[in-house]
């Protein structure tokens, strides 16, 4: 059975939200949702997935607080303490069964109400081995980052290169945050954070909301809809514990992205993927995950970048809404907005940064530091 | 849709607090499930995690953090919550793993410990109220539960002692319960009704206790049981959930809707029309004795306010005509959140094979449902199995 997005609603990415509470992000973004399918999800949605982490959130069980807004009440409802692409993978299982025919997945940064960002990233540390030692978490970012940097052989500059492509983008895309005309110097002369990695290489929080409405083959039909089909999706985890994982390449990737091919029945993706939307919250991640997705050869994804492969008018345009360093880092949302702007540039509707004759399309996501956990989704248009 | 079967289950000892960390616990609920289906970590193509509020552990992220323990390494691994309702909720995800057809065997653990929350686990549940409405309040959960109990007694006319007969009732049953906390053999309706008042009419065996814990259970689906010959599996006949509203002021409280349609939801995937007839025996969370009564109407087990007569007359009585919680549920066994799986999915599988050992049904018993409540009063999830 295919199961295709029939509706996307996305609010704007921003710093802060002072006007908005998250009830009413997460309402803006379905009501977008539900008005672009064409459904009422009082009556034609059988499920509704939200996918949110309590101490983000700043609740103790923060799935009590979602049923209203999206008009959930007295309905399935669930939450998936993942990012979006794993709620979207859930929601894509439940359509599967032939229980469900209309599921909605829901994600949302609100995290311009958190006081302590960095404490909360701290406490999902080891609190035993890790959590102990004091450090801030972004030096597990810092560490993989010159892993990747030596082990690969690629020059910093890369790093610079990414951080560029990916706010320039940003300026084309009138729903980021931190579109910026930067150049490889301001990012080379940025402050230095966690070496090797400096201010500009890593992403700024940001608030928004993401909500996708999927439907099965027969249902899309009866509602008259033009679905973007998830063609393939898969996701996994390498070791949570920072002294056993692999440092230097994202494992969990790579075995997401071989079970999202297999069922997308995808066997070269170099050719066979027309554009991709990778995990960027740290500028060496987007590397690190086209390697691992298969996308670039090991070790050759920073020198693709600095010759402008990856650019919106390269072999591969990766990024091309401006990805997390550009649009900023909206937390769990951040797998869903991804799928999201996919499917908008397979519909043709993404605008003044819309690709040409684009079909398939591939999303990427990371739990963020301290995790090694990921998603990957598959999506095209036509048969 | 394929078929799906529960192969394996297994759960350590509920304790107030557990030496083991919340990894070792699920590592060693894990390897009981997989140990009794007959299979190994290599078998298993995809690992759910269901654990309750992160501020138990003081780990953000508690999945991830779990991950090795309940065997998700390099493997894909979600977890799922649903407040106290994920007890129920991570088999149903387990389900549609393998109903989906995209995995053949999942592996579900389901962690909580809550007794490195000091002084005591219920400061954590001072963070799930509405930060505007009800937390200036400073309310508790023994206290809205009180208003709930009240309420239910109110409506129907019920007597105080006739829901202590539902504690007597399941810390009598726990005594067969190789893991449980609070089993008692002697415990009368008077202790229950001379035990402390925590918040009228709540007393202290009212309620059950708080707990370290893990269970697990093995789902498979059909193809594979049948290649493997494996003999004890129980069917999943049916699946339902349901969230109502998060403004728990506004909706009257004596009778949960939300319970009500998760079931019907489950009855008609499982082709069930007369719960009462159709169902041997039931497994309805219990963490609060009243709870229990108003499950079973939830349920469609007995018509609103009749579930304390039938408890008055024995017939949920283990070798009554429907047997409840002859597990001893969460009041006997104890009430890790989200690892109380153990009483309900575990239970009705064991019950259902043949394996309760001193807690099985005299009776031959073919269908079961198992049910958990959560979030603020408003999460009803039901699973309905048969032999």
């Amino acid at each position: 059975m295919r199961v295709g997005i029939i509706g996307v609603g996305m609010t704007a990415f921003r710093p802060s939200t002072p006007e908005y509470s998250w009830k009413e992000l997460m309402f803006e973004a379905a009501s977008r949702a539900y008005a672009d399918a064409g459904v009422d999800p009082r009556t034609d949605v059988d499920s509704f997935l939200t996918c949110a982490e309590d101490y983000y959130e700043g609740f103790g069980i923060f799935d009590e607080f979602v049923p209203d807004q999206l008009g959930a009440t007295l309905r399935r409802m669930c939450t998936v303490s993942g990012d979006g692409l794993q709620g979207l993978a859930n929601a894509f299982m439940q359509i599967q069964t032939g229980l469900v025919n209309v599921a909605v997945v829901e994600a949302h940064s609100k995290i311009s109400d958190l006081l302590t960002l960095d404490g909360v990233i701290e406490h999902a540390l080891d609190p035993i081995w890790n959590k102990p030692l004091g450090g801030h978490p972004y030096l597990v970012a810092g560490l993989e980052a010159d892993a990747f940097l030596r082990q690969t052989r690629t020059s910093p500059k890369a790093l610079a290169a990414v951080v560029v492509k990916n706010r320039t983008n940003a300026l084309r895309n009138p729903l980021a945050a931190y579109g910026a005309a930067v150049d490889e110097d301001h990012v080379l002369r940025s402050e230095e954070r966690f070496a090797p990695l400096r201010a500009l290489d890593i992403s700024n929080p940001a608030d928004g909301c993401v909500v996708l409405v999927l439907a099965s083959e027969a249902a899309a039909k009866k509602l008259h809809a033009n679905p973007v089909w998830i063609r393939g999706i898969g996701w996994s985890s390498d070791s949570p514990s920072l002294e056993t994982r692999d440092w230097s390449q994202a494992v969990y990737a790579q075995l997401a992205a071989q079970m999202a091919y297999r069922l997308a029945k995808v066997r070269r993706p170099v050719s066979e993927i027309d554009f991709a939307e990778v995990d960027d919250r740290f500028s060496y991640k987007e590397l690190q995950h086209l390697e691992a997705l298969g996308l670039a050869k090991k070790g050759e994804a920073g020198r693709n970048v600095m010759q402008g492969e990856y650019g919106s008018d390269g072999r591969l345009p990766v990024n091309v809404s401006g990805g997390s360093l550009g649009c900023g880092n909206v937390f769990e949302a951040t797998g869903l907005h991804r799928a999201a702007e996919v499917a908008q540039q397979l519909r043709g509707e993404a605008g003044s940064h819309q690709l040409d004759g684009v079909r398939i399309g591939l999303a990427q996501s990371w739990r963020f530091v301290p995790t090694a956990t990921g998603a990957v989704a598959v999506l095209g248009v036509g048969r | 849709m394929k078929k799906v079967g529960v192969i394996g289950a297994g759960m350590t000892l509920f304790r107030r607090r557990l030496q083991e960390t919340g990894k070792e616990m699920c590592f060693e609920a894990a390897k009981m499930a997989l140990e009794s289906a007959g299979l190994t970590r290599a078998d298993v193509d995809m690992v759910v995690n269901g654990t309750a509020p992160d501020a138990f552990d003081g780990v953000h992220m508690k999945g991830e953090y779990l991950l090795d323990g309940c065997g998700g390494y390099r493997k894909p691994y979600t977890r799922v919550f649903t407040g106290g309702g994920t007890g129920v909720f991570s088999s149903i995800a387990g389900w549609w793993h393998v109903a989906s057809g995209l995995a053949d065997v999942v592996l579900v653990v389901n962690e909580e410990k809550m007794s490195s929350c000091q002084p005591h686990p219920q400061s954590v549940f001072a963070h799930i109220w509405d930060p505007i409405l009800d937390r200036p309040l400073k309310p508790n959960l023994i206290w809205i539960f009180a208003m709930e109990m009240n309420r239910y007694m109110h409506v129907y006319g019920v007597k105080k002692e006739d829901i202590a007969r539902v504690a007597v009732k399941n810390k009598r049953n726990a005594v067969g319960h190789p893991c449980a906390q609070l089993a008692d053999p002697n415990i009368t309706v008077d202790d229950v009704l001379n035990s402390e008042v925590l918040a009228w009419p709540v007393q202290r065996l009212d309620i059950s206790p708080p707990s370290d814990g893990a269970s697990a259970v093995v789902l498979a689906s059909e193809d594979f049981i049948r290649r493997r010959r494996i003999k004890d599996r129980a069917w999943i006949s049916g699946v339902g959930w349901c969230i109502d509203s998060t403004m728990w002021t506004d909706r009257d409280l004596h009778f949960p809707e939300y319970v009500a349609r998760a079931a019907k939801q489950a009855y008609k995937m499982a082709k069930i029309s007369d719960p009462k007839r159709q169902i041997d025996f039931a497994e309805p969370y219990d963490p609060f004795d009243y709870k229990e009564l108003h499950h079973l109407e939830g349920l469609l087990l007995a018509k609103k306010g009749e579930a304390p007569v039938l408890t008055r007359e024995g017939v949920t009585e283990r070798d009554g005509d429907l047997p409840v919680c002859p597990s001893g549920g969460l009041l006997g066994v104890g009430n890790p959140i989200a690892a109380t799986m153990g009483m309900k999915i575990g239970e009705v599988f064991w019950q259902l094979t043949g394996q309760a050992g001193k807690r099985q049904i005299p009776h031959e018993v073919h269908t079961g449902v198992s049910q958990a409540w959560g979030d603020l009063m408003q999460y009803g999830c039901v699973m309905v199995m048969s032999s």
